[in-house]
């Protein structure tokens, strides 16, 4: 990074740039020469959420000159327990339009870049191109594989960070002399494997935490100083405060930074991860369980229809809002299938059908008969026919 | 020795962040681990036994691996074992199915 660009080419700083920095101009490791190279970087955020809210305020406030965001959401009341570059009145409002009114009202001085749009095999390596850096604060599987497949393809270090509850992962992947996100992990977990944080939930601080490692480390890559998280994978346990780290290895055998790559340009990412567009068809009929939408349930109900529906959230979901189920956690069903009638049709509900949708096909295994998922949960309900009912 | 598990698994090993274990090797070690947690076996290994491609397993720093005698490496009462899942969370949507999903609300 730092040895790309020479000191001659490097922008030069204004009175304004001096007084504003003055706190890096004094670091050895920064200086003159440092914050000109923060000047002359151009750096491209993916998403500007709960990760990219930090990464982006501190890499602004550092004097980056370029920033890129990419994010195609509208800001929502439950992002803003941790995306801090909302506000209150930035409900409803673009993420992308949000963001850059806070960072340009931090640093007058900064470029903002904004590409509206969902990243994809088709987008990536063009948006990725123009920038020196990418940091991955994304929240999905396949983007995480496109980010990093991109970045091995066009040689740019991706600086990476994941969060889990309390949990979180960090690490520079994608230099030419470290591993990348595939040596790491070679396959993603298959659909439903492993839990998001819309079931598991996240500490609001955390990506905080974790997004400022990422801003630092992006810092770090531009001024060439310290010793960056390249071939280390940092963990962080914000429950008990613990950051252990491991060593990662380049694999020889990689499909796409090892020396034989398989994958040399762009897939379908969600092919990769096993995600299947749901035809029609498989709307009605998932994994062999029908699905009922939240207004034919509320019909049936009308109707006085003798339908047991069975709520597979945790207690303090139920208590936030519900529609008068029989509240089962996901975990507890095995040991309590005495209390689910056999013969009654059952529908079962969670926040989003995810849950229920595996709950259901765990009691068709068990030799239940009637078994239907709700489709989009309590959060369907709240759209279409509840429109007072508490949204989490 | 001690085997931490993460987050997303704990609730297949009775929602211990760690469990200890008494074994001479890695593979002795995961064999009594999965003996007192069942659940944990379809979370770690495929079908045929193979442990799964998006779990990563490090004695103390070192990947499992890319040690010379992998699962069967010795281990000691002081060794820790970490089990690590890749996750993906860090923005704000996904209602579990990633990118795609209909409904994209405000989650991780």
């Amino acid at each position: 990074m730092a040895t790309t660009t020479s000191s001659d080419t490097l922008p030069e700083l204004t009175t304004d740039d001096l007084s504003r920095y003055s706190r890096h101009l004094i670091l050895p490791e920064v200086g003159m020469e440092g914050q000109r190279r923060l000047k002359d970087a151009r750096v491209l955020c993916v998403g500007t959420g709960g990760l990219g809210s930090p990464l982006a305020l501190y890499l602004a406030a550092a004097g980056i000159g370029t920033l890129g965001l990419v994010d195609f959401d509208v800001v929502d009341a439950s992002n803003l327990q941790r995306q801090i570059i909302h506000s209150t009145k930035d409900i409803g409002r673009k993420k992308l339009d949000s963001a850059e009114e806070k960072l340009v009202a931090l640093n007058p001085a900064l470029k903002v870049v904004k590409h509206d749009t969902m990243l994809s095999s088709a987008n990536a390596l063009d948006i990725l191109k123009d920038y020196d850096i990418v940091a991955d604060g994304t929240d999905n599987f396949p983007t995480r594989y496109l980010v990093n497949d991109a970045c091995v393809l066009l040689g740019k270090p991706n600086v990476y960070g994941s969060i889990f509850r309390f949990e979180g992962q960090a690490s520079v992947f994608a230099t030419e002399q470290g591993p990348c996100y595939r040596c790491l992990y070679p396959e993603p977990p298959p659909p439903g494997l492993v839990p998001s944080c819309a079931e598991g939930g996240v500490l609001g601080i955390l990506p905080g935490l974790v997004g400022v490692i990422q801003a630092t480390e992006a810092i770090k890559l531009i001024l060439g100083k310290g010793e960056s998280l390249v071939g280390r994978l940092l963990l962080v346990d914000a429950l008990n405060m613990r950051f252990r780290e491991f060593k990662l290895r380049k694999n020889p055998e990689c499909p796409v930074c090892g020396a034989n790559p398989t994958v040399t340009k762009l897939i379908d990412y969600q092919q990769f991860c096993g995600i299947v567009p749901e035809s029609k068809q498989e709307k009605a009929l998932k994994n062999g369980i029908p699905q009922i939408s939240v207004k034919e349930l509320k019909s049936r109900i009308d109707a006085g229809e003798d339908v047991l529906i069975l709520d597979v959230r945790e207690p303090y979901e139920y208590q936030i809002a519900n529609i008068g189920g029989k509240l089962i956690p996901q975990n507890d069903v095995p040991q309590r299938l005495a209390e689910i009638d056999r013969d009654r049709e059952i529908v079962v509900q969670c926040r989003s059908g995810q849950r229920s949708q595996r709950i259901a096909e765990f009691l068709q295994q068990s030799g239940y008969q009637k078994v239907t998922n709700l489709a989009g949960g309590i959060l369907a309900w709240a759209d279409e026919i509840d429109p007072k009912m508490q949204k989490y | 020795m001690t085997i931490y598990i993460p987050t997303p698994l704990r609730p297949y090993a009775a929602d211990q962040a760690s469990v200890e274990v008494q074994a001479t090797t890695i593979a002795e070690a995961l064999a009594s681990l999965t003996n007192s947690h069942p659940q944990l076996r379809n979370h770690l290994f495929t079908g045929e036994g193979k442990l799964r491609a998006f779990v990563n397993l490090y004695l103390n720093d070192e990947d499992v691996r890319y040690l010379p005698a992998k699962e069967a490496t010795s281990v000691t009462a002081t060794d820790t074992l970490s089990i690590i899942p890749s996750i993906a969370g860090g923005a704000g949507r996904t209602d579990g199915r990633a990118f795609g999903a209909k409904s994209l609300r405000g989650s991780n």
